[in-house]
């Protein structure tokens, strides 16, 4: 992967001044490359990975297996893109094994997801079986350690 | 009855007359300021890699607590002499030909004093780490600096080492990629060392540290060249690019009869290096390239994130080429290198390393280390213009 990329994936908010120090590049060029990878669709936005554990937000998140029919004519992508369209499925991939698509569905009460999967999930056409898992906490969220606190144990000057 | 002698008065002469090392008076400031950015610290910010850590705990529950053979475990060395002839070019057999010690430290002072008779003369390059002077010294040699500088890049010329061999002299020590500089030796300028060090027949002791952090090219080690490997101890650890200072594991590779003599003073004064940390190397071994080269793309990113800043500030600084050290020029300022760091700390808890705590010629020049994070770099480099723009 471009180390632009990679870099940005790490921390968006880093200004394109320093990323063209830190990769040896006129800071007009970082900006140049970002705002093609916006416009291809590579970038597709920008977000804070939050501790949401620490904000008592009133909500709950379940992770969901489904199982389908992959349609006639575009397979898994036509029944999968149309459980993408509801706000309350924050991610949903296409898995290899014993179920077709892994949703993650936030709602404010375990009834209000629970009403979500048997109303407008399970009702689907194509869809023919759900299980669903509450998630209690979170220990790690797109590579970022939830629990950690950062001590430096380093002497400040060494040899 | 006479007057006692004073406990000074009863010191071996040599440890009494080395002074302490200058970075640890600059460490005892530092420590009494709060909210200081340290570029001073040249040891890895990174924690060891998870892998090794957990290993490291499941070897301590499966009770590896006892000593190992002085030359350590078979199987480490088994697995370093494979490492170090993919990686350096040189092969070692792991029986008599490979010793594990207490850091490059340890592996240093060994080779010095199982090489040294009295006034046998050590050729070494300054400015330099800053153990090398005090342990040819403990080892009863007699050291002779060569200086490096800043319009070569650092790097050791044929001619310099010319300059000062005697018939005395025996050894000639080597750190490329270096610290405090960050310089590094190509292969062509390796070869017209390689060259001196055949014709005055000496020893050649190579500590390759830093061999693993290099940005522009990859490193080629002394050992590799024809006519050298009989005559070289190669010295490496685990401390810098696997992130493992505290575990204290280094080693060293050489001709059997060398390592047999190093491993002698090892078996009567340290006995074994930790086991534990022995099973923490091995597993670092086990997949080297994945763990070392996120770190080294890091530290390139910083390494050109500040020598860019410097080149912004307009302080001049040779390009740093491996290990994590930026070595710039401060002379233009007009104050003494100590003076320079001593202010910048005051003025804007910064803490760099004067230049002259790594040799006389380290005069004029501060060591900017970027082994901490990138946040840190980045308002360090901001201080460091705000203050040389009050200059
Ligand atoms: C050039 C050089 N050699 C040796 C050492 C010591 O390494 P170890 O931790 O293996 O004793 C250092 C540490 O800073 C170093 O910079």
């Amino acid at each position: 992967m471009d180390e632009l990329l990679k870099l940005i994936q790490s921390n968006a908010l880093e200004s394109h001044e320093n990323l063209a120090r830190m990769l040896g590049l006129a800071p007009a060029e970082v900006s140049r490359r970002i705002a093609d990878y916006e416009k291809r669709g590579v970038i597709r936005g920008y977000q804070a990975i939050l501790n949401e554990d620490q904000l008592d937000l009133g909500k709950v998140t379940a992770v969901i297996e489904v199982k389908v029919t992959p349609q006639r004519e575009g397979g898994f992508d036509t029944i999968a893109e149309r459980i993408s369209r509801f706000p309350e499925v924050r991610s949903a991939h296409l898995m290899s094994g014993t179920y077709d698509l892994l949703l993650f569905v936030e709602g404010r009460t375990l009834r209000d997801v629970a009403a979500f999967v048997s109303e407008r999930l399970s009702t689907l056409e194509g869809v023919l079986s759900t299980s669903t898992h509450f998630m209690l906490k979170t220990y790690k969220r797109f590579g970022v350690l939830m629990h950690q606190t950062t001590t430096d144990e380093r002497l400040t000057v060494t040899p | 009855m006479s007057a006692s002698l004073s406990l000074r008065d009863r010191l071996n002469v040599t440890v009494r007359d080395i002074p302490r090392s200058g970075i640890r008076d600059f460490f005892d400031l530092v420590t009494t300021m709060k909210d200081v950015i340290s570029l001073g610290i040249g040891e890895p910010d990174f924690d060891t890699p998870w892998h090794v850590r957990e290993a490291t705990v499941f070897a301590l529950e499966r009770g590896a607590t006892h000593y190992s053979s002085n030359l350590g475990y078979l199987d480490l060395r088994c697995a370093l002499a494979r490492y170090v002839a993919k990686t350096f070019g040189a092969e070692y057999n792991p029986d008599d030909e490979v010793l594990i010690t207490v850091g490059v430290s340890e592996a240093l002072d060994l080779a010095l004093r199982a090489l040294l008779n009295p006034g046998d003369e050590v050729l070494y390059h300054e400015p330099c780490y800053v153990s090398y002077r005090a342990t040819i010294l403990f080892a009863h040699g007699v050291p002779l600096e060569v200086e490096t500088r800043a319009e070569n890049g650092f790097r050791l010329t044929r001619a310099m080492l010319e300059a000062k061999v005697t018939p005395r002299t025996k050894v000639l020590m080597l750190n490329f990629p270096n610290n405090p500089t960050g310089a590094v030796m190509s292969r062509a300028d390796l070869e017209d060392i390689a060259a001196f060090a055949i014709e005055r027949d000496l020893i050649v002791i190579t500590d390759e540290i830093y061999g693993e952090l290099t940005y522009d090219a990859p490193h080629t080690s002394i050992v590799s060249l024809p006519g050298m490997r009989e005559r070289t101890i190669f010295l490496h650890g685990f401390s810098k690019a696997w992130a493992m200072t505290g575990f204290r594991l280094g080693y060293a590779c050489g001709p059997a009869e060398l390592i047999e003599a190093m491993m002698k003073i090892h078996q009567y004064t340290m006995l074994c290096a930790s086991s534990l940390s022995q099973k923490a190397a091995l597993e670092a071994l086990v997949r080297p390239e994945a763990d070392v080269t996120e770190m080294v793309n890091e530290y390139r990113r910083r390494r050109n994130f500040i020598a860019t800043a410097f080149a912004e500030m307009g302080v001049e600084c040779h390009r740093p080429l491996g290990a994590f050290y930026a070595f710039p020029s401060v002379a233009k300022f007009g104050l003494s290198a100590k003076e320079f760091s001593l202010q910048l700390l005051r003025e804007e808890n910064v803490a760099v390393v004067p230049g002259t705590a790594f040799g006389v010629c380290g005069e004029g020049f501060v060591r900017c280390a970027y082994a901490t994070n990138m946040n840190n770099i980045k308002e360090a480099m901001i201080r460091i213009r705000r203050f040389i723009g009050r200059r």
